[in-house]
């Protein structure tokens, strides 16, 4: 204990010193890196390492009960098995990214026309930032329960004998339950859209807010219909929101294998599930190289979406 | 049996006054610090009152860790030091002895090791041999040495697993919504059950399900259910991909709770389930009843075994925990649940022979018979689905497996899957 303060105390003159003689430039180009430092430390052991470990462990060998260190392409020959092979017809790996693209498709399109209204509505016909931020507020009461449990609670409403069905039967509209409901594509879309919504409103909020509403006044002024001024002037400014939201959804859906396992009836393919499903037996090698390729597939989406918006230049 | 005019009660005093002589040679034991066993299994082996008792009787602390059925395995092989005593399914060995990270347990240390029950042990019931398809527990009950990563084909002084449970699957259905009568497993792929039918999502076992409707059907016969060739698992996946484009199937289910609630909610009305299953959806008031089939049933046993880096003090406890857990109680309890103990003789002297008789000899219930936690399971007068011990573990057909060709498997289930 002694020691230690010994030496605080003999650092502090130390440094006090050497700012006066006007030393303290390194430390000034320091500071930044300094700063910078614990956020970068935290991605490196939590993210960079575990990601250069599935690289490596993607080129290993296995068995039932073992990896061994290799250096072998097998493991990504074997996750694009017969995909040459059986052209025309497409293989399972195809067919499983194609059904998780028409997922992120349809959801992207939900989610960002369901958003974008919400955040219309919160930033131009709310008058006040008192109810503004109430009713932002309001919009994130489902995010404080887990989102397992907001998914399965659709399945007592949309399943054979639940509570739309009842309601519908009741009604006369229809005589025998409708099954598409749950367990369908139907129901993971409408899963995946009512869990990321809020992905989409809050950064499309954020960019609604700092438009000048002299703009929207200007274009009024001169003569531009309401639809006009929501196309020229709104969804314009509002792209660097509509960018953000779009990569937070395109990304989970992308590897999403709860809720498509769960509201699909665990029947409906997605590359999570594969890689759960090779895990489970062991396949850590399989696994990690469809891990990378599916990384890949989402990097490739996020470059694409970037390259419609220069964001840096729009933040 | 000599014994019938023993109650629960002097049996337990007199287990009591034994572990209390045990207790008395050796006062310097208490001195140390109570030994702490890390047991792992998945939740549904993991009574609370097990481990209560257990302290209680041994003062050893049993400290649960409960993780999936697919898990365990990768446990044992990836973290071996991060449990004291396993409770496995046999069907992973073939997976987890290769590995060398089990140790072989000494057989003269388990008291009760000749009183195994014959179906583990032997894989015959009353003497009659039942069906060895897949991974029967016998096959891969013993070590050469207890180093050894191979099985050794007749039985040796080292044991990989001593049984902790076992039973029998069969097709759970819904009788008050299925208006006619089930006798095969065929009716899994049953037109009429059309988007009303479910499978294990366990890619290992839910082929096995696949396997039984069709060789049921007619369309196939195996060598071996439990351990096919390429060309029986692309037939078996192809019959399966078909019945999915007809819509056959509602969803497939990984976990005990997700049986129960797809059955009690009638999303589901027939399906390859777990005996406690069934009787958890009998508890929620709803009917399903355990199907006795004329194929057979598809079992699986699991047991407790032991890790590699396992010694001293820790060990001695965990072979004194696993004869305390042949020694009656704790097979009583797990029977009261529906399940099957290792050793059937000690399980009776701590059940009342009412349930006894219900539970072992498929008699009528005399009495309500109730659940270990209290809670009634059935009333008096009904008789267990599928009949006495014999009647079920007499009719097995095949073992739950793992597969020579289990990557070829898991890579065409996963083409079912995107199907």
């Amino acid at each position: 204990m002694t020691q230690a303060a010994d030496t605080t105390a003999e650092v502090r003159p130390a440094r006090t010193s050497a700012r006066r003689r006007g030393a303290g430039r390194a430390g000034a180009v320091l500071a930044p890196y300094l700063q910078a430092a614990p956020m970068a430390l935290v991605f490196l052991v939590f993210f960079v390492l575990p990601l250069a470990a599935t690289i490596v462990v993607s080129f290993w060998q296995y068995t039932q009960y073992s990896i061994e260190p290799a250096f072998t392409a097998q493991n990504y020959g074997d996750v694009f098995y017969g995909c040459l092979a059986d052209l025309p017809s497409l293989c399972t790996t195809f067919l499983t990214y194609l059904s998780t693209l028409k997922f992120c498709l349809i959801v992207w399109l939900t989610t960002l026309v369901i958003g974008f209204t919400i955040a219309y509505f919160l930033a131009f016909h709310v008058r006040t930032l008192k109810v503004q931020v109430i009713c932002f507020l309001l919009c994130t009461i489902p995010f404080w329960t887990s989102i397992v449990i907001r998914m399965i609670s659709w399945i007592p409403l949309l399943g054979r004998n639940g509570l739309v069905n009842q309601a519908l039967m009741g009604m006369g509209v229809i005589d025998t339950p409708l099954e598409g409901l749950l367990y369908s594509d139907f129901a993971v879309i409408l899963a995946l859209t009512h869990l990321y919504t809020l992905f989409m409103v809050v950064p499309i909020f954020n960019s609604l807010m700092r438009i000048d509403l002299s703009l929207i006044e200007a274009a009024r002024d001169s003569g531009a219909s309401g639809a006009q001024t929501l196309r020229h002037v709104i969804v314009p400014l509002a792209r660097p929101g509509i960018l953000i939201g779009s990569i937070f959804v395109v990304t989970v859906v992308m590897g999403d294998f709860l809720t498509i396992g769960i509201m699909g009836g665990q029947q409906i393919a997605s590359v999570g599930k594969v890689i759960q499903t090779q895990m489970q037996f062991l396949q850590f090698p399989l696994a990690a190289a469809n891990a990378v390729i599916l990384l890949a597939a989402v990097l490739a989406g996020v470059w694409a979406l970037l390259k419609l918006v220069d964001i840096r230049k729009e933040l | 049996m000599t014994k019938t005019t023993t109650t629960r009660r002097s049996v337990l005093r007199g287990a009591a006054a034994l572990a209390g002589s045990a207790a008395f040679p050796a006062p310097f034991v208490h001195a140390q610090e109570r030994v702490t066993l890390r047991y792992l299994s998945t939740a549904v082996n993991q009574s609370p009152a097990i481990a209560e008792k257990a302290s209680e009787d041994l003062g050893i602390d049993i400290e649960y860790i409960a993780v999936n059925t697919d898990e365990v395995p990768r446990r044992v092989i990836t973290q071996p030091n991060s449990f004291d005593l396993v409770d496995s399914e046999y069907f992973s060995l073939p997976n987890l002895v290769p590995s060398g990270n089990m140790k072989g347990m000494d057989a003269s240390r388990i008291d009760r090791i000749d009183q195994l029950a014959t179906v583990i042990s032997e894989g015959t019931v009353n003497g009659e041999q039942v069906g060895l398809d897949g991974t029967a527990p016998h096959e891969v009950l013993y070590l050469e040495g207890q180093d050894s990563t191979s099985f050794a084909s007749s039985p040796t002084e080292w044991i990989t697993l001593i049984p902790t449970t076992y039973n029998a699957d069969t097709l759970g259905i819904r009788p008050d919504l299925i208006d006619k009568e089930i006798t095969s497993w065929a009716s899994l792929l049953d037109p009429d059950f059309a988007g009303k039918a479910s499978i294990l999502n366990i890619p290992s076992i839910g082929i096995m399900d696949a396997a039984m409707a069709l060789e049921a059907r007619g369309d196939l016969t195996y060598g071996d259910k439990g351990n096919m060739t390429r060309e029986e698992i692309d037939a078996t996946i192809a019959a399966l991909i078909e019945a999915k484009r007809a819509g056959q199937f509602r969803a497939f289910w990984s976990n005990f709770q997700e049986s129960v609630n797809l059955m009690a909610s009638g999303e589901v009305v027939i399906q390859s389930m777990w005996s406690p299953a069934v009787t958890a959806v009998r508890t929620q008031g709803i009917p399903c009843v355990y199907q006795p089939l004329q194929e057979g049933y598809r079992a699986w046993a699991s047991g407790f075994g032991l890790p590699r880096t396992i010694e001293g003090r820790k060990e001695d406890a965990a072979y004194e925990f696993i004869n305390w857990f042949l020694s009656g109680w704790a097979g009583a309890h797990l029977s009261k649940q529906g399940y099957y103990p290792a050793v059937l003789d000690t399980a009776k002297e701590f059940m009342e022979p009412y349930e006894w008789a219900y539970w072992y000899e498929g008699a009528e219930a005399e009495q309500d018979i109730m659940a270990p936690d209290g809670r009634l399971l059935e009333e008096a007068g009904a008789t267990r689905d599928g009949g006495s011990y014999e009647e079920r573990m007499g009719s097995v057909a095949c073992w739950n497996a793992v597969m020579d060709e289990n990557q070829y498997m898991v890579r065409k289930w996963n083409e079912f899957i995107a199907a």
